[in-house]
């Protein structure tokens, strides 16, 4: 199966650019496409480019089967090669291209689909528990937006978690109950006196807006084939009902500016027939993720920015965090009822804000897809017949396992800078993503740990493995690598999501966030970038 | 423990492949005498021999106490191989392996050996610790084409992954009720 898009063998697309666009948007992932998709409804002209491909929603049954079946080992989601060469270094090695997606709906075509505000704390961290920094913001600026994330991704919650920040209505759906095992848990966390509650989930548990309800493949992450979890390619398609034009296959080579350096004048990308074109607009806004939105820059420098365009304080690419994963898992001596779904329906918060400055944030999670399903066991058995169900039987069954996010504060020295020694598939300096952890980090991740045996051991479990301190790997938030705030020294864009040196230029993702909490990203990336939207709004 | 051929049908539709096999009776399935031509434009490569082949070695590899073994390999790979012509080209050559393979040690077609004969030929070949390899060796293939295709077919089924206790397994658009449901349900 070609990852390329079907129309290719037929008429090539139009990929020149728009003779009169008002916004031109980098990247058709959930930032870029809510921009895109919230522009053009208010009647301006917008064209959306995307490095990657369009790819075809038939073909997600493919997708699932290619995750469920070894040997089948080409990438779900076409990631690889010399277009999406990278470079890791630091401590800690990243696993970039198991990270992201390219292509139109970006990461969010193989995400997990948890969708959480932010706490109150984490937008005062230094001013609150002498951590990190405080974002320009607070989150009553953000709540507007919040709410209108979750409405425009059609989230399943329910009002009972007791740590979450204030809200001002229920969520557009109503939350997936708890499991069969979340009760299992239910009972130890009770003695332990560990408050539990709801997940919020960017999948419909009802059929909306001709959308189907979640059926249950249980495939979540890497492909949902239903629909009923929420990518971009929703936004995508309303940009594009709206009149926008959203072009795939086009990766930005460069932002080009104007002589005096204030605003910029083009996107310069590159079509598949190797040919460049020059994308004008009267606003840009660089939609990219984590990684590829600070690259950028950084592969835009000019005389006027020699460090990388929009970069004249020097923190472009700089305080790159992810969030790390904390897990402890085990067995029963009873079934647990795993897999039946691929997302989860508890969590706990409790431990979420930080006391002090001894620790960082812990989110907990109560896992619905511990251990193998049977398909798992058996295409990778050594023996057939009545073993093999034995051996499915002895795998699968009574697993039982908690996760955890934990929250990486920014430092300089984590960051995503141009490695000159590789090019990629256009010749441009592939990104390099220096990664490391603190000591602090991996204080929190054995307090996680911590917690997680206790839960485990109140109800009897026979502990298997643990994820912590020396096994952990990042959970794909890529975060922090244009970070806001209101001194032009020490931010790269402002409350407004716009460039302290480009008064038309855009920055809206994660990559703006100052902190990341563990929280899982996209909500807030979704806030954001409805409130850029506004912003490019009010200056068109 | 029987399965249906509803079992075949909704991995086929989780697969894809539930359009063709939910409409016009699968032509692999329907008793083509099938050819083991692997042109790309020649007729059915699967066809009733291949077809023979494969259910002798699912009444190997599947558990003893299933029923209903033909009727569901013959669903689910005729729903596959009609809507795949280069997936039917790879099983019929895989399958041609595997024939051979027990023609040259066992002295017969491999659907005509005895059970605990074709269990050997599968050890002897190897096929029970090579990885799947759709372009591998001949017991790469087997692997793949024919053991694990019939393994995956099973166990993301209602019915076989049932018997481990989960009767809506990744790949199966079981709803979401099961998963709030006790063990007792």
């Amino acid at each position: 199966m070609s990852d390329g898009p079907a129309d290719e063998s037929a008429a090539a697309p139009d990929r020149t650019p728009s003779p009169r666009a008002d916004v031109c948007v980098v990247g058709a992932g959930p930032a870029g496409s809510l921009v895109a998709a919230r522009l053009s409804r208010a009647e301006y002209d917008v064209v959306v480019l995307d490095a990657g491909p369009r790819f075809d929603p038939d073909e997600r049954s493919d997708r699932m089967e290619r995750h469920l079946r070894p040997g089948l080992d080409e990438p779900i989601w076409g990631m690889g090669g010399e277009r999406d060469a990278y470079s890791s270094s630091g401590g800690r090695s990243y696993p970039l291209n198991a990270a992201r997606v390219k292509g139109v709906g970006g990461s969010t075509l193989h995400w997990q689909g948890m969708v959480m505000r932010l706490h109150e704390q984490d937008f005062e961290l230094d001013s609150s528990v002498g951590l990190g920094a405080d974002w320009p913001l607070d989150y009553e600026d953000l709540r507007p937006y919040y709410a209108a994330a979750e409405r425009e991704l059609n989230v399943s919650g329910a009002s009972d978690n007791p740590f979450a920040p204030p809200r001002e209505r229920p969520h557009p759906l109503p939350a997936f109950p708890p499991s069969y095992s979340d009760s299992l848990f239910a009972e130890a966390c009770e003695t332990l006196e560990i408050a539990t509650h709801s997940v919020p989930n960017a999948r419909n548990s009802e059929p909306v807006d001709g959308q189907s309800a979640c059926v249950g493949y249980g495939t979540c992450d890497p492909v949902c084939p239903s629909g009923a979890k929420y990518d971009a390619t929703r936004h995508v398609e309303r940009a594009e009902a709206n009149g926008a034009r959203v072009l795939d296959r086009v990766p930005v080579q460069r932002l080009e500016h104007d002589g005096a350096g204030d605003r910029v004048t083009a996107a310069v990308y590159a079509t598949p027939d190797g040919e460049e074109h020059r994308q004008t607009a009267r606003e840009f806004v660089v939609a990219a993720g984590g990684v590829e939105t600070p690259r950028l820059l950084l592969l835009s420098a000019s005389e006027a920015y020699p460090d990388g365009l929009a970069n004249s304080s020097g923190v472009v690419g700089r305080y790159f965090m992810d969030h790390l994963f904390a897990g402890v898992g085990g067995t029963l001596d009873e079934p647990t009822r795993q897999k039946h779904v691929g997302f989860n329906t508890t969590e706990s918060h409790q431990f979420y804000d930080r006391p002090d400055d001894s620790r960082t944030a812990i989110k907990l999670e109560f896992l619905n897809y511990a251990g193998p399903a049977p398909a798992d066991v058996a295409l990778g058995a050594d023996v057939f017949g009545d073993a093999l169900l034995e051996r499915v039987r002895d795998a699968y069954g009574n697993r039982v396992a908690m996760g955890a996010l934990v929250e990486q504060l920014p430092r300089a020295e984590n960051r995503v800078r141009l490695d000159p020694s590789r090019t990629d598939d256009h010749g441009n300096p592939v990104p390099d993503v220096v990664w490391s952890l603190d000591d602090r980090t991996r204080r929190t991740l054995e307090r996680a740990n911590e917690i997680q045996r206790a839960v485990l051991t109140e109800m009897g479990a026979d502990v298997k493995w643990t994820v912590g301190p020396e096994n952990t790997g990042p959970a794909y938030h890529h975060m922090g690598t244009t970070r806001m705030g209101t001194d032009p020294k020490t931010s790269v864009v402002s409350p407004r999501l716009r460039t302290h040196d480009l008064s038309n230029l855009t920055l809206a993702g994660s990559s703006v966030f100052v902190t990341g909490g563990a929280m899982n990203p996209t909500l807030t990336i979704a806030a954001l970038a409805l409130k850029a939207a506004d912003h490019v709004s009010e200056r068109l | 423990m029987e399965l249906t051929r509803r079992d075949a049908l909704a991995v086929l539709v989780a697969a894809g492949a539930g359009s063709l096999a939910g409409c016009a009776a699968p032509r692999a399935s329907d008793g083509d005498a099938g050819t083991g031509d692997a042109g790309d434009a020649g007729p059915v490569p699967v066809g009733d021999s291949e077809m023979e082949t494969l259910v002798a070695v699912a009444e190997v590899v599947y558990p003893s106490a299933v029923d209903g073994v033909p009727k569901f390999v013959r669903t689910y790979t005729g729903g596959r191989v009609d809507a795949d012509d280069a997936y039917a080209r790879g099983v019929a050559a895989a399958v041609g392996s595997l024939d051979e393979y027990a023609e040259e040690f066992h002295g017969d077609r491999y659907a005509a050996l005895s059970e605990s004969t074709r269990r050997e030929a599968l050890d002897y070949m190897s096929v029970d610790v090579v990885d799947p390899v759709p372009d591998g060796t001949a017991a790469q293939r087997v692997r793949h084409y024919v053991v694990n295709e019939l393994l995956y077919a099973f166990y993301t089924s209602p019915t076989g992954a049932g018997l481990a206790g989960l009767e809506n397994p990744p790949g199966h658009p079981g709803g979401t009720e099961s998963y709030r449901e006790g063990p007792g349900r």
